[in-house]
């Protein structure tokens, strides 16, 4: 494998970190330049892991987040240690990327359209879930639903956190009962896979969205590899768990390179509004027949309801 | 204990020979898990036909297929028109193969939701049986959509509007167990095990080596008691001192005296209160605190590859100055190298 050094600085004032080498492809990407381009290599179209700041600058209006919960942190309920206790993976994962958990959410806006986001980055202990991140993503849905706004989130995640044990399952239920809760209410909630999403995100709020997208060539999928190989010694097929091959399956709506991504959301927000609620009408007791138009009747001949409130 | 049949009578049982005060917590630990995963133990069907009268099982997810891993229908349980979802594995070889070892496909899922549908319709209560090392994590499964169909059956039976609750009965491993297992009430037997992923997997993953099976089944606190002190089950039932394995029959009568006593309890109040208290009894699962607004952090940048080199021919350089002494005075003032970092 040939590789490339850099040229040894001879000045004071270069700069470092100049180059990262495409995975994919093995291309020397000058870090400029990549960053210019969403982090997606430039020759071959790899699209690298965003960190959470990055992915809330690209697909948000400039400055529009409000970022809440932002003081939630993990606690060690089963006093785990493997290798190294549980709090330690946590602050060498603090350290390591200065933020406090897998997952941030807030409000913001894109492309006009007021929503709540929550994006998970993998850089923090493989962007696993446990309580404070499906405290987070419930949360985030319980204020889409309070404040009647779309919901996205932005998954990037190896599966629930083994060291929080089944309090980390559990948030599988707690984000899919949230998610649950917004759906019926008539909010809509989109679904962004990115690489990778595995496990128990995947068979929870990922795969839950009302619209689903995902990046291009993303690993998604229920099972690792390793788990595969593990469990059944069944090895999996190239090509696999990967975005293009859930879109083929009928699990995703649509793949969106990362350039593009903005503009999708905006375009899907534009469709995906919370259904109006109905005025609290006259008090009569039951719903039918008491004269008001249906939600979507409504919003049809008022269209302005929903832009104001939109701009408000 | 005293009357435990001869260990020749159970040629495939692992039991722990020694008392159990004896035995270190790990082997504790462990003998749980073999025993939650003796195949031998009641599984849905055995149980259901034991405790309940009537049962009818029904077949199909009405999308693909029938998956012999999840069984499930209609039964009386002391004349209470119930519908009972499970898990099935077999207890000789060949049933356990044709039951895929009580590891679901999508269909599987499917078919449970169906039947959690059904229930709602005709307002019975719903009871789940769970025993699986988890979901089939196979090609077939992945391409039916395995996951989605686990996020579906977990978010229908958070909303579903009838009394729900769930017994492990063996293993409850991961995301395969929970699409089945959210209940008002949530039950276990005594030597169940519920975990979020099974002590190989998680040993593989966090010890690198499957032979930390047993420390890993320790850290993640897996057995019914430890689970019904994290607040993830509300009761553990008793098995009978040989384990269920050696009492179907009275394993069974307990559960049944359990299940009927909540039931009645359940199927009493109104509905709109156990789907907010169901809603509230996940909600409030999970540990953290919350510190407030952070202060800045500043952030390392990962070095590259430049810096990491750099950083590595510096080391050396540094090691031979000290070595062969400053070359000249003011020579440290005036290396050409840059700084490693900018920022230090």
């Amino acid at each position: 494998m040939p590789i490339k050094l850099p040229f040894r600085p001879r000045g004071r004032n270069l700069p470092p970190d100049l180059w990262t080498k495409c995975p994919a492809c093995a291309e020397m990407l000058y870090n400029k330049q990549l960053e210019k381009n969403l982090r997606v290599c430039t020759r071959c179209g790899h699209h690298f892991r965003l960190r959470v700041d990055a992915r809330l600058a690209q697909l948000l209006d400039h400055e529009t987040f409000e970022e809440r919960d932002a003081g939630l942190e993990s606690l060690d309920p089963l006093g785990f240690v493997d290798q190294k206790p549980y709090p330690e993976r946590l602050t060498a994962a603090r350290q390591a990327t200065g933020i406090r958990e897998a997952a941030m959410w807030g409000l913001g806006t894109l492309g006009g359209h007021r929503v709540a986001i929550c994006v998970m980055d993998f850089a923090f202990m493989g962007g696993s879930m446990g309580s404070v991140v499906g405290e987070k993503v419930a949360r985030a849905a319980e204020t889409a639903l309070a404040e009647r706004l779309p919901l996205i989130i932005v998954s990037s995640s190896g599966g629930a956190r083994m060291q929080e044990g089944t309090l980390a399952l559990m948030q599988l239920a707690k984000t899919c009962a949230a998610l649950g809760r917004l759906g019926e209410a008539g909010v809509p909630y989109i679904s962004v896979m990115t690489d990778p999403t595995t496990g128990g995100v995947f068979a929870s709020y990922a795969a839950l969205g009302d619209v689903n997208l995902a990046e291009p060539k993303a690993l998604i999928g229920f099972a690792g590899a390793r788990v595969s190989a593990g469990t059944i010694a069944e090895t999996l097929p190239e090509g696999f768990q990967s975005a293009e091959f859930l879109f083929q399956h009928g699990f995703v709506d649509r793949v969106v390179p990362r350039a593009a991504l903005r503009d999708a959301l905006v375009g899907l927000l534009a469709y995906l509004r919370p259904r109006p609620v109905p005025r609290p009408a006259t008090a009569g007791n039951g719903s039918a027949g008491n004269g008001r138009l249906p939600g979507p009747l409504a919003a049809l001949l008022d269209p302005l309801a929903g832009q104001e409130a939109r701009r408000g | 204990m005293a009357d435990r049949p001869p260990a020749a009578m159970q040629p495939e049982v692992e039991e722990p020979a020694i008392p159990a005060d004896e035995l270190t917590i790990r082997e504790q630990v462990w003998a749980r898990v073999q025993e939650a995963r003796n195949v031998k133990r009641p599984h849905t069907l055995e149980l259901v036909r034991l405790m309940a009268t009537d049962v009818v099982e029904l077949h199909g997810d009405r999308l693909f297929g029938d998956d012999p891993a999840m069984v499930g229908g209609l039964c009386r349980l002391d004349g209470r028109a119930i519908v009972f979802v499970g898990h099935q594995k077999g207890a000789e070889v060949e049933e356990n193969i044709a039951r895929n070892f009580g590891m679901p496909h999508p269909e599987g899922y499917r078919k449970a939701m169906r039947l959690f549908r059904l229930a709602e319709r005709l307002g019975v209560p719903v009871v789940t049986f769970v025993d699986t090392p988890g979901a089939y994590p196979g090609a077939a499964s992945e391409e039916r959509g395995v996951a989605e169909s686990i996020a579906r059956s977990i978010q229908l039976m958070c909303g579903l509007r009838t009394p729900i609750v769930s017994v492990i009965t063996g293993e409850g491993g991961s995301g395969g167990a929970l699409a089945i297992a959210v209940g008002d009430v949530v039950l276990a037997l005594e030597n169940a095990v519920y975990s979020v992923i099974t002590p190989e997997g998680c040993a593989s993953i966090l010890w690198r080596s499957p032979d930390a099976a047993q420390q890993a089944a320790v850290a993640m606190r897996i057995t019914a008691g430890e689970q019904q002190a994290l607040g993830v089950i509300d009761r553990v039932v008793g098995e009978p001192a040989e384990g269920a394995h050696a009492a179907p029959a009275e394993t069974a009568r307990r559960l049944r005296e359990q299940l009927a006593v909540i039931l009645d309890e359940l199927v009493a109040r109104p509905v709109e209160d156990l789907l907010d208290e169901r809603y509230e009894r996940y909600r409030r699962m999970g540990a953290f605190a919350d510190s407030g607004p952070p202060q800045a952090v500043v952030r390392p940048e990962r070095p590259g590859i430049a810096d990491r080199l750099r950083i590595l021919l510096g080391s050396g350089r540094g090691i031979l100055a000290a070595e062969l002494g400053p070359l000249r005075p003011g020579a440290a003032d005036e290396v050409d190298d840059p700084p490693l970092r900018e920022d230090g």
